[in-house]
């Protein structure tokens, strides 16, 4: 079996260790025999809507964003398309407000985004950074997801969005609604860092499925021996209730 | 002096070489904000000079208070973005502060940054340094680089070397922008092997070899950045040769301790491109199996956030590590790190609390081996303590070097 995954602007938009999501689904791949190839996308790139089962969308530095917003502007068609073609999609931090409509700075300035996400985020006042727990029903049984989130924006969802999760402890999308990350199909949008991945294996498994999904149809992951990963989870869930 | 990654040593090494002549008021490692500098001066009696290590993010503040002789901007790394905020805000706070000296403010600046090196574009009162040895460049970037775009117009920079994340001989194809003439440069840099690296210093005074007692190219740099604050004191380049080659590493940056019939070398690991470059330089000291204790904290002076270990190339050691103790508050963060660096889940152990993996990890290393203890800067404090509890090291607070006046 064979998936291929791309990674959106991975020069640009790597701040937050996104790195670490690549390697775990590389990793988690190649301990049960799939094929991943790595087919990333550059400034200047041509878009293709049949580039991909799986695309990662991370975050950047401020000017990086301005820089990558522009171009990803060209492929907004060919990434509904993949979508709609049953492709799956992770936005994290600076990815996840560009997979909004739109981002609002301070000074009335806007940063259109792709639309993939029913959502549009806001320059706020404070930053809101410290570890965070949620609970989410993506999956066929409740989980819970643990990370670090680092953010001033402030994002809203709209109708056709629902939320990753509810904040069991740390700030969420806006502060205020309880609610952290949307979801919209096989696209998933969170500020979750930390990276994301590695501590929550089931939402990388469950970004896997999805994916293979497109070419393989339903499949069945071979379990894989997660004691660290449970054990780092808990640790960080741990640190996420203390505050 | 400040900078991401060198301050402690920077200072350390600028110490080893004026302490000598001149009464020096300093403040200790850690203690770096305006409170710390307050507190080294109100304890200076007697002192003539005023050697400070600042923050990044206090650098101005301190500044503004101080009216300094002379400024040293060592690099800009990413670290601790929960604290600070984004690289560029604080190098944004670095250009206001350079704009807003008295032309007669000598500024220090390592040229190998682009950021650091733009800062004192057209300054007169500037001394640039940077390594000048293209036998020592790197094949490729490392993960963790920074500024590979250009600080003016955003285009990828070409690289003639790199010597390490960001820091090297670089100039944008499209607007030109370069790293400016170096004034006090290295040449003909050798490592000799885990314990010392040596090189030619050439300055504006003239040159000299150098034998530094320490390893890494990280610390040729901060050597460099040493060497031209003494030189902007007015002291004689025989001294500083004298100085650095007396200089014995800062608290816990390659810190050799005898341990009966063993040894631990602690590294101290605090973000991506100073823990990059401790891990090369351990990889380069050999090629037989190594035992490492991995001590990750996530308390406020480690950063609370511990994503930035997937940022450090621990796959550059992960194939000689014939066995890992994982310590400290994210202990579990750490291993699983490790894992999927391609470790192996039996070389691995958890053991959360410091001295008992300590004590595990020299049992591990056997007798005439050495454990390596890679540590986050609270972790780092935690096995000095555990270290020093058992008579083996004089704690550092003895250390008239490490803290106060010196």
């Amino acid at each position: 079996m064979r998936l291929t995954l791309c990674q959106l602007y991975p020069e640009h938009l790597s701040i937050y260790a996104d790195r670490g999501n690549v390697l775990v689904l590389r990793r988690r791949c190649e301990w049960r025999g799939i094929e991943l190839v790595e087919r990333p996308l550059r400034l200047g790139d041509e878009p293709d809507p049949d580039a991909a089962d799986l695309y990662l969308l991370g975050g950047g530095q401020d000017r990086d964003q301005v820089l990558v917003a522009d171009d990803l502007q060209r492929h907004r068609d060919a990434l509904h398309e993949a979508v709609a073609g049953g492709a799956a999609l992770l936005a994290v931090c600076g990815g996840y407000q560009l997979a909004g409509h739109r981002y609002l700075g301070h000074r009335g300035d806007e940063i259109p985004g792709i639309g993939l996400l029913d959502l549009v985020t806001e320059a706020g006042d404070q930053r809101m950074i410290g570890n965070v727990l949620l609970e989410s029903d993506l999956d066929e049984r409740p989980r819970t997801i643990v990370g670090f989130e680092n953010h001033a924006g402030r994002t809203i969802l709209g109708g056709a969005a629902k939320p990753l999760g509810r904040v069991l402890a740390g700030h969420g999308n806006d502060g205020e609604s309880g609610f952290e990350g949307a979801v919209s199909g096989n696209v998933v949008g969170t500020y979750v860092h930390g990276p994301l991945l590695p501590k929550n294996p089931w939402l990388a498994d469950w970004l896997i499925t999805r994916a293979l999904a497109r070419r393989h149809g339903a499949v069945d992951l071979a379990p894989l021996e997660d004691s660290l990963e449970r054990r780092a989870h808990d640790s960080a869930a741990a640190a996420a209730r203390r505050g | 002096m400040s900078a991401t990654n060198g301050k402690t040593t920077t200072c350390a090494m600028a110490a080893a070489i004026a302490g000598g002549e001149i009464r020096l008021c300093r403040n200790g490692a850690g203690a770096n904000l305006v409170s710390g500098v307050t507190a080294a001066l109100a304890a200076c009696n007697g002192a003539q000079l005023g050697l400070f290590e600042c923050d990044e993010a206090a650098l101005g503040g301190i500044a503004a208070r101080l009216d300094p002789h002379t400024i040293a901007l060592g690099n800009l790394f990413r670290d601790q973005l929960d604290r600070y905020g984004e690289l560029e805000l604080v190098a944004e706070r670095w250009r206001e502060l350079v704009a807003g000296l008295p032309p007669s403010t000598l500024v220090v600046a390592c040229a190998d940054d682009p950021v650091c090196a733009d800062l004192v574009d057209g300054r007169r009162a500037a001394l640039r340094y940077g390594i000048d040895d293209p036998a020592l460049a790197l094949e490729e970037m490392e993960h963790a680089s920074d500024s590979r775009w250009c600080v003016r117009c955003g285009t990828p920079y070409e690289y003639r070397a790199i010597w390490f994340g960001h820091l090297g001989d670089y100039r944008c194809p499209a607007c030109g922008h370069g790293r400016p003439p170096l004034q006090v440069a290295a040449q003909q840099v050798h490592p000799v092997g885990l314990d010392a690296i040596a090189f030619r210093l050439v300055t504006p005074l003239g040159t000299c070899d150098v034998r530094l007692p320490v390893p890494g190219l990280y610390n040729v740099e901060n050597a460099l950045a040493a060497a031209s604050l003494c030189l902007a004191l007015g002291i004689p380049l025989e001294q500083i040769r004298v100085g650095l080659h007396r200089f014995r590493g800062a608290f816990g940056r390659f810190q050799r301790f005898d341990l009966d019939d063993r040894s631990a070398v602690m590294l101290l690991v605090k973000n991506p491109a100073g823990a990059n470059e401790a891990l090369r330089t351990l990889a380069g000291g050999g090629d037989g199996p190594l035992v490492a204790l991995a001590a990750l904290n996530d308390r406020i002076a480690d950063g609370r956030d511990v994503s930035w270990i997937w940022d450090v190339d621990w796959e550059r050691i992960a194939p000689r590590l014939s066995r890992v103790v994982a310590t400290g508050t994210r202990a579990a963060d750490m291993a699983l790190r490790l894992r999927y660096a391609g470790v192996e889940g039996t070389v691995i152990e958890v053991v959360p609390d410091t001295t008992r993996a300590f004590d595990r990890a020299t049992e591990l290393a056997g007798p005439g081996g050495t454990a390596y203890l890679l540590a986050t800067y609270t972790a780092m404090l935690e096995l000095q303590r555990t270290v020093a509890g058992r008579g083996l090291v004089r704690p550092y607070w003895e250390d008239p070097a490490e803290a106060g006046v010196a």
